[in-house]
């Protein structure tokens, strides 16, 4: 055990070693870039392999050839560099490949910016490629998630077969805090399905093609009941002062941290509320938030986005009690006074 | 005597992977050249005794289904992809033979990054490129190798190069790059070319098995159907035509020449990744003291000045020593466009409970290293908050009188010692000593054990020392 103060994209890396991952491959962007920068400096010193790709659509295809080897391999990126790695990502889901793909928001559409926004929730929650899939989602909000979320990772892409995303932001990717470092190192298992080169895996196939209606319905089927198992399985949040809560927070991420600071402003005033902070996007905390929509006047979602989450805040909630949102956009950091006090307005009204 | 007639080993006995009732054939068209070349490399395969270690990577087109045939590992690609999957599986089994079969479509259009920087990457796997100047597949549109006035389904009126460019030549353009090792470019038109076909894809797996690197083969083949001709016509048409633009030759061959590349097989140990990362390495400084934690009082910093001055390696020495004493800290700096011109700054909260928001909108203290800094951030300062300026550069005194204020020349005290890079340092220390919140003896501790720049610290104590001092004497 060593606890080192670090960048949280720094804790990814060292996190994904920790996790037993051997390749990388990537495409630098802003604010990811600590992410390949410390990968360069630390894969080649322990023969672990590591290409800087010529695209981001390239660097999620090594990682569709390596993933297919057995290994277990890492990509990282940030909003543009994702939108491009999305037809990647859907053939790794529809091959049943694992990978850990790292999002380290920054603000859309378009180049944007490279400030904070949760605006990827949609494209990274809700599949985003073409077809009927999902991945899994980790929600860090601070360095040491980042090194824990990305060994949990790297088990749930081995464990369910399929691409996993960590999805944190660009203050979460550059903030400094002590983290934590586990003293075990995880290992990928050989995978009975996976292409090694040699004779014992030579009758396999990686491929996620049936021309057959029949049959691709069937695969397409199977993909939903995996789902439905990590839905069941895998689903992680966090509480705060959320007992006595008469009103729920919901957020994630960078913005989460905000809230923290302006739910400690609002309980001095008096207000109970309390927030629900979802650590896996998909599947989504819905049980949760379904049995405190039994109890609480309303929630709300604060998010960097233009209102993505709060959908799945009010698909749980059934509209049982009002479901508010706030949100800023471009890179704009809400302060977390704005916040209580949009809080108090929504509390006040429910 | 041999073998004459039957499959060679590369082929699976029974093509099971293929739907429909006819498991002894393949599902391309008569004519078509794709069965004649898939034969080949099945027989190379057998030839150099590597059908197990094989893993052949499929790509999109008629070539789609390799896998019904290919009795070794095989994977799907998407579209163009082929050569960064292979990538991604020579790099994890070295000992594999790796090869990416694509069409003209698939390499030569969407493919065309991935196909080049495989390449000039000199990836120790081979392509096998067929080029039957259409998309099969698809429907008989136009490729990047359809020849010049040729019809296909989105050149109803013949391609027109002058619009669309010329057909591309693949090898030639590969053999520009250093680092592939053998590219050629033959055809499947006659019983002599088909020999050399063969020859080829032998070669280029043979050094492939010798670990030289990247070889690649461009196959000039039929589409009679994509072509709208019968068998015959469409051989006639690939020696007229095809092979008249397309030239038939070696266009490098350095198998002779070349030595083997000494491929890791990317298998970090434990022990390794343990050393490096240093996760067994506890190294306690100082014993808690809980008094000291329970009685801390929020620290909420900005630190802020030039680019160059050390105003993030500030904020980060003050979080490090909050974290050491057993604090909870956290630590932000401005990046990207912000910091290029302007100032630089960043954010610092030093607290014993956990630290929500680590954005310091209120700061109860700003170290101000340049004018702009203190301009841009007094008026946020928290009412009883503390500033401290470098005088060295700040020469006017700050106007709100509800803060405290400290002038520390940081940058003539750091000067003095010929190390102008440490006012930061004098920064830092001006604000532990005059306000006591931590203590510069655990400083002092913490970069001995973990100064980067050995060589420095000692002047780096001595710069402590000295601000220490004139803290002591003009400010307390």
């Amino acid at each position: 055990m060593k606890r080192e103060f670090i960048k949280g994209n720094e804790a990814i890396v060292k996190g994904a070693l920790l996790a037993g991952c051997t390749h990388y491959f990537g495409y630098p962007i802003t604010p990811s870039s600590e992410i390949i920068h410390l990968v360069a400096k630390l894969f080649p010193k322990v023969n672990a392999c590591y290409i800087q790709a010529e695209s981001e659509v390239a660097a999620i295809n090594m990682c569709y050839g390596a993933s297919s080897a057995g290994r277990r391999v890492l990509t990282a990126s940030s909003s543009p560099g994702i939108s491009l790695k999305q037809e990647g990502v859907s053939y790794l889901a529809g091959s049943e490949l694992p990978c850990v793909i790292i999002d380290v928001q920054r603000a859309g559409p378009g180049l944007g910016n490279i400030w904070p926004e949760q605006g990827d929730y949609n494209q990274v929650v809700k599949g985003g490629g073409h077809g009927n899939y999902k991945c899994p989602v980790l929600a860090p909000n601070s360095p040491q998630e980042m090194c824990d979320l990305t060994i949990d990772a790297f088990e749930l892409a081995d464990k369910y077969r399929t691409p996993v995303y960590v999805l944190t932001d660009a203050y979460v990717g550059q903030v400094m805090e002590p983290v934590t470092f586990p003293s075990t190192i995880q290992k990928g298992e050989r995978k009975d399905w996976a292409v090694y080169g040699d004779k014992n895996s030579s009758n396999n196939l990686i491929s996620s093609i049936k021309m057959n209606t029949v049959e691709m319905e069937k695969m397409n089927i199977l993909l939903q009941e995996k789902y439905e198992v990590i839905e069941k399985n895998e689903v992680k949040y966090a509480e705060y002062l959320v007992d006595d809560a008469e009103y729920i927070v919901v957020s994630y991420g960078i913005t989460s941290r905000i809230v923290y600071s302006a739910i400690d402003t609002l309980r001095a005033k008096g207000l109970k509320v309390g927030m629900l902070r979802p650590i896996t996007l998909f599947p989504y905390p819905k049980k949760r938030v379904a049995e405190l929509a039994k109890r609480v006047k309303g929630f709300c979602s604060i998010e960097l986005s233009n209102g993505q989450m709060v959908d799945d805040v009010r698909l749980a909630v059934n509209g049982k009690v009002p479901v508010e949102f706030y949100g800023r956009l471009g890179g704009a950091i809400p302060e977390q006074d704005e916040i209580a006090n949009k809080i108090e307005e929504f509390y006040l009204k429910a | 005597m041999g073998k004459i007639v039957g499959k060679p080993k590369g082929f699976a006995d029974n093509f099971v992977r293929k739907p429909g009732s006819y498991p002894k054939v393949t599902h391309y068209c008569p004519g078509c050249g794709h069965g004649r070349i898939h034969k080949l490399i099945a027989e190379a395969l057998e030839t150099l005794d590597v059908v197990d270690k094989t893993v052949f990577v499929s790509p999109v087109g008629c070539s789609v289904f390799g896998y019904y045939y290919f009795d070794c590992g095989n994977i799907q690609a998407a579209h163009g992809r082929a050569p960064a999957v292979a990538t991604g599986t020579a790099r994890s089994n070295p000992e594999s033979m790796v090869i990416s079969y694509q069409g003209d479509g698939d390499l030569g259009a969407i493919g065309m990054a991935e196909i080049m920087h495989a390449a000039n990457r000199g990836e120790n796997m081979t392509v096998i490129f067929v080029n039957n100047g259409i998309y099969g597949m698809t429907g008989g549109q136009m490729a990047p190798t359809t020849l010049d006035k040729q019809v296909t389904s989105t050149t109803p009126y013949g391609r027109d190069i002058s619009e669309t460019g010329a057909p591309l030549k693949m090898s030639e353009l590969i053999s520009t790059l250093d680092a592939p090792v053998y590219v050629e470019r033959v055809a499947v038109s006659d019983a002599k070319n088909i020999m050399k076909t063969k020859r080829a894809i032998n070669k280029a797996l043979q050094s492939q098995k010798d670990k030289k690197g990247f070889s690649f083969v461009e196959v000039l083949s039929t589409c009679p159907i994509g072509w709208k001709l019968s068998p015959s016509d469409a051989i006639d048409r690939l020696q007229s035509q095809m092979e008249t633009y397309f030239p038939l030759k070696v266009f490098k061959d350095d198998t002779e020449t070349r030595s083997p590349k000494r491929l890791a097989s990317a298998l970090p140990k434990d022990e390794d990744i343990i050393n490096i990362l240093g996760v067994n390495d506890e190294t306690v400084l100082f014993k808690k003291d809980e008094g000291f934690i329970k009685n801390f009082k929020d620290q909420r910093v900005r630190v802020a000045g030039f680019g160059g001055q050390g105003v993030l390696m500030a904020g980060v020495t003050l979080a490090q020593l909050g974290m050491e004493t057993g604090l909870n800290v956290t630590w932000l700096p401005s990046y990207g466009p912000e910091m290029r011109g302007g100032t630089a700054n960043c954010h610092v909260v030093i607290s014993n409970k956990p630290v929500g928001t680590p954005l310091v909108e209120l700061p109860n203290v700003l170290i101000a290293m340049n004018s702009p800094s203190l301009d841009e951030f007094l008026p946020i300062v928290e009412k009883g908050g503390l500033v401290v300026v470098n005088s060295s550069i700040v020469t006017k005194k700050i106007e709100r009188t509800d803060v405290k204020a400290v002038y520390v020349p940081m940058t003539d005290i750091a000067e003095s010692l010929g190390l102008r890079a440490a006012s930061n340092m004098v920064a830092v220390t001006a604000y532990l000593a005059f306000t006591g919140v931590m203590k510069l003896d655990q400083l002092k501790k913490m970069l001995e054990v973990g100064f980067k720049k050995k060589d420095l610290l000692a002047k780096n104590m001595e710069v402590i020392d000295k601000a220490y001092e004139y803290v002591k004497i003009n400010c307390l």
